[in-house]
């Protein structure tokens, strides 16, 4: 009988990071302590453990890395308070990988790139950057913004702080909503801050986190002169089958699992405002 | 139908009502959709009331009495028990709703007519006694009795329990006990046989869903079957048994308190007598409890939510000789 | 061509049956039709259609995909799939017929969905042409003929013989497994049935309603138009027309706790449904409007948009019969265009 790709395959959790004190971070590989499979950064993965549910999570790792996949993941409904509740060793299940990705390879290449993220929006970013980080040559200048709520709430600080920060070409401004003792970074919601910054119109744009960011982000960036074309999101609805047939994460016609979750907003403006 | 139309358009025109909660004519002088109504003209164009307009419109009211401004309702006799059954539990705000009684003399079910193998119906014209039924393959005519779909075949009340005005003379609650008796033919059977007998009808269930959704009793926010905390939310019949649940826990949820309009058994695209499950738990507490008719009034408690001394002992049950 | 005199239909039943599982349309007890495994003594229903559509022998209604077995922290996989057995679907209309050739743009679009495959491998479609096409009926609309349905093998039921032909290799397999009891003939019987039904729809209330606003418009226009207000403002938002339709084919995956293991699962989902988009911080869909209008777009708009036009219906009419408060596609159809 044919594969099929609705029946996943058993990977192990090899190690969990507590990122923020509702994100932790979750390294995976197959039984025999391989790689499950490879994947484009921004493509996705159905993590699951039977008789909790299933889930579609950005695989936040880059492919660059060849050991393992990791999956940072928010504590919000039941699989992922479940997944919080985990200890190292545990077997769950993962199919995959899923969705189109970034297009690393093609529109991004030779570019200067500005990464925007919000809160756990750093999640699909972060094989991004990854992938941009092992491949240096081939990208041009990296500028990256992120913001929390708050200084606890900022996925891979310790990442952010001691790698990305000392990067070649790479600027990091880093925000979080509200002044905070032990932080004397910048305060301030990130679409203001990305006005404030006044990055250069000509960088393409990966841009990831709640919507209500998104929206206003995708203003100012507007404002600032940044056409929808050169400009890209990472989508996230309610799915099940990640193979475009269940029906339910489409925007009009396209299928977020499949035809996503990487669109451009020229794409999106074509598409109805419903997500 | 015009009475109605006028004193809807006098009652928009005069502020007492921003909109008309009523029917809306199909295609067909019988696929019905119950409507909002909004101008003269709306009402002009779409309006109707005949003896095909079955939807029982209480259940809308849940909704749109929450809405900002009044609303006019037409409700027949049954939708009446309905709307009471939904005032006594808070879920329709009366102060929203000015209600105009309307007679009813039993609704035609294009199902019943279909079920006797006529086909291609194009339009049914009924003059209250005969039904004239125009099909692509030549007319028929038959006897309205013969016509009407199950929740009017016994009908409990042509009285109305409550409005605000009425078109027409009020009818009479009707006390024979005829709705009971399908009911009593199950109780008569087996244990066995009455348990084939719901075997094979709930097998049938697709779990559409279509009777919670139209069921004036089914009011909650979020249905215990929609909650995926509640362990009975598999939505299919993962195993035989899945259907059979679902039916008996709704119905013991909307047990006292459902009225008996029949909706459930009309919308069932299975064709499940769904009624029979509700009506059944109704004979019982009138027996145990004394006659008692859910939504008669908004006011008086219900048997099963109020403890008397004189309430029967649990083990009445076993006293009836293993019937119950 | 061939034929077999209707006297003769059980022995064609028993000779289809003897070699593998025959379904076929019967009269449920309640005088309504339904698809049924035949044995010695069912009878074919003359209804026109059954009240759910065929699609369940491709697409059940719950399908197993696979089995684990949780045992402390260790997971295991356990894959229940099985060949499908040899079957036959006879007396399948022509609305039907094409419902499949829709979900196979679905179901057997990489990656494929082996579940559907290996029931559409192992099934044989036998259609049956409509001599009696009922008001509800606008299959011509999306330019099925219900004189000439697809199929690996169609049927017509004249002067008192039964018709057979085949339309693939498939067929051909079939018609050859029951060659003893037919015997060749012309096509005039079919050919003068064809021009009786084709006057039929001719006359059909809905034959001629147009879908050009659909063709014409774009998917935003058509999306942002106010219209769906109006149209969805009754929808009780129940699962009926998603579930009697022959072409729709959102499902859910389940995993239910047996007590000895977990068992995923897929079961029919509805767009109509108001937790279909729900997820643990929020829903793209919060009114029925939107899952209203979500369905008809799909038919209408997104899926011709996806496959070079056609739409997502076949007319089969079962949407116009069941819904609760007689809302379909139809009468969407009808208010779009009306401009």
């Amino acid at each position: 009988m044919q594969s099929e790709t609705l029946i996943p395959r058993v990977g192990v959790v090899t190690d969990i990071r507590q990122d923020t004190p509702d994100v932790k971070t979750f390294r995976v590989v197959g039984t025999d302590g391989k790689k499950l499979f490879e994947h484009i950064p921004g493509q996705c993965a159905m993590v699951s453990m039977p008789g909790i549910g299933e889930g579609m999570f950005s695989i936040t790792s880059s492919p660059t890395n060849r050991e393992f996949m990791e999956f940072s993941i928010k504590k919000c409904g039941c699989l992922t308070t479940w997944l919080h509740s985990i200890e190292v060793g545990q077997q769950i299940t993962v199919r995959g990988p899923y969705g189109n990705g970034f297009p690393v390879e093609s529109t991004f290449k030779g570019k200067d790139l500005l990464f925007i993220a919000g809160g756990i929006g750093l999640a699909p970013l972060r094989s991004v950057i990854n992938y941009v980080r092992d491949n240096r040559e081939n990208y041009g200048s990296v500028h990256i913004v992120y913001g929390s709520r708050s200084k606890d709430d900022l996925v891979d600080y310790q990442e952010i702080i001691d790698e990305w920060m000392n990067c070649p070409n790479t600027k990091v401004d880093l925000t979080i909503d509200r002044e905070q003792e032990g932080w004397d970074g910048h305060v301030g919601f990130i679409p203001n801050y990305v006005k404030e910054l006044q990055p250069d119109t000509s960088r393409t744009v990966v841009m990831c986190g709640p919507p209500i960011m998104i929206k206003f982000t995708l203003a100012g960036l507007k404002e600032l002169g940044f056409v929808d074309n050169n400009v890209f999101t990472t989508m996230e609805l309610r799915m099940k089958c990640a193979i475009g047939k269940c029906g339910r994460c489409n925007i009009g016609n396209k299928y977020v699992c499949k035809d996503g979750p990487v669109f451009s907003f020229d794409q999106l403006s074509e598409l109805p405002n419903e997500y | 139908m015009q009475e109605m139309i006028d004193r809807a358009k006098e009652l928009l025109a005069d502020g007492t009502v921003d909109r008309v909660v009523g029917w809306r004519s199909g295609e067909f002088s019988y696929d019905i959709t119950p409507g909002v109504f909004r101008s003269a003209e709306e009402l002009d164009e779409s309006f109707i009331y005949n003896d095909l307009c079955a939807p029982n419109l209480s259940k809308y009211l849940i909704k749109e009495s929450r809405k900002e401004g009044k609303l006019l309702v037409f409700l027949k006799p049954c939708d009446t028990y309905s709307f009471n059954q939904l005032l006594k539990e808070h879920r329709i705000l009366r102060e929203n709703v000015y209600v105009i009684a309307v007679p009813c003399t039993g609704k035609i079910d294009v199902d019943t007519i279909k079920d006797k193998g006529i086909k291609g119906i194009t339009s049914i014209e009924s003059d209250g006694e005969t039904v004239t039924i125009h099909t692509l393959y030549g007319d028929k005519t038959m006897p309205k009795a013969e016509t009407l779909g199950d929740k009017c075949r016994t009908c409990k009340s042509k009285k109305h329990v409550v409005y605000d005005e009425i078109i027409g003379e009020d009818g009479e609650v009707n006390n024979d006990g005829a709705r009971f008796e399908l009911v009593e033919k199950l109780e008569n059977m087996t244990p066995d046989e009455r348990f084939e007998f719901w075997r094979n009808e709930l097998s049938k269930c697709i779990r559409c869903n279509a009777c919670r959704n139209v069921c004036p009793a089914c009011s909650c926010e979020n249905c215990v079957f929609d909650n995926p905390n509640s362990g009975i939310q598999q939505r299919a019949a993962v195993n035989s048994f899945e259907e059979n649940m679902f039916h008996l826990i709704r119905s013991f949820h909307v047990a006292g308190r459902c009225t008996d309009c029949g909706e459930c058994t009309r919308v069932c695209p299975q064709n499940i007598p769904l009624h029979l499950i509700n009506r059944k738990y109704i004979k019982d507490i009138n027996e145990f409890y004394g006659d008692y008719q859910a939504g008669e009034d908004a006011m008086s408690r219900a048997p099963l939510n109020a403890y008397t001394f004189d309430d029967c002992e649990p083990g009445i049950v076993y006293s009836r000789g293993g019937k119950a | 061509m061939f034929r077999l005199p209707v006297s003769k239909i059980d022995d064609l039943f028993g000779t289809i049956a003897s070699s593998r599982t025959l379904y076929l349309p019967v009269d449920g007890n309640d005088g309504r039709a339904k698809y049924d495994k035949w044995s010695e003594g069912t009878k074919m229903s003359d209804k026109l259609n059954t009240v759910r559509s065929a699609k369940s022998f491709f697409f059940p209604q719950t399908t197993n995909i696979c089995d684990f077995n949780v045992n402390g922290a260790n997971v295991e996989v356990v894959d229940i799939r099985e060949e499908s057995e040899d079957f036959v679907v006879f007396g399948v209309r022509a609305c039907d017929a094409r419902s499949f050739t829709i979900l196979d743009k679905v179901f057997l679009a990489e990656p494929v969905d082996s579940y559907y495959a290996t029931r559409r491998e192992h099934g044989t479609v036998v259609t049956m042409a409509c001599s009696e096409p009922e008001e509800n009926c606008f299959c011509n609309v999306f330019g099925i003929d219900a004189a000439a349905p697809e199929g690996d093998a169609t049927c017509w039921i004249a002067d008192g013989y039964l018709y057979i032909t085949s339309n693939n290799e498939k067929g051909e397999k079939f018609v050859e497994s029951i060659s003893a009891l037919l015997e060749e003939t012309d096509d005039s019987a079919v050919k003068a049935q064809q021009e009786t039904i084709h006057g039929i729809v001719e006359k059909l209330p809905f034959g001629k309603v147009s879908t050009d606003h659909f063709r014409k418009n774009t998917l935003l226009e058509i999306f942002n138009s106010e219209k769906w207000e109006k149209l969805s403002e009754s929808c009780l938002g129940c699962g009926t027309c998603t579930f009697v339709c022959p072409t729709c084919q959102c499902y859910d995956i389940k995993d239910f706790d047996t007590g000895h293991g977990i068992k995923r699962y897929r079961t029919w989902d509805s767009c109509m449904y108001a937790d279909f988009t729900k997820m643990a911080h929020g829903n793209s869909r919060n009114a029925q409007m939107q899952r209203f209008r979500q369905r008809f777009m799909h038919k209408l708009v997104y899926f011709p948009d996806n496959n070079n036009g056609e739409f997502g219906c076949v007319g089969c009419g079962r949407c116009l019969s069941r819904c609760p408060i007689s809302m379909n596609i139809i009468k969407v159809i009808k208010e779009f265009g009306e401009e």
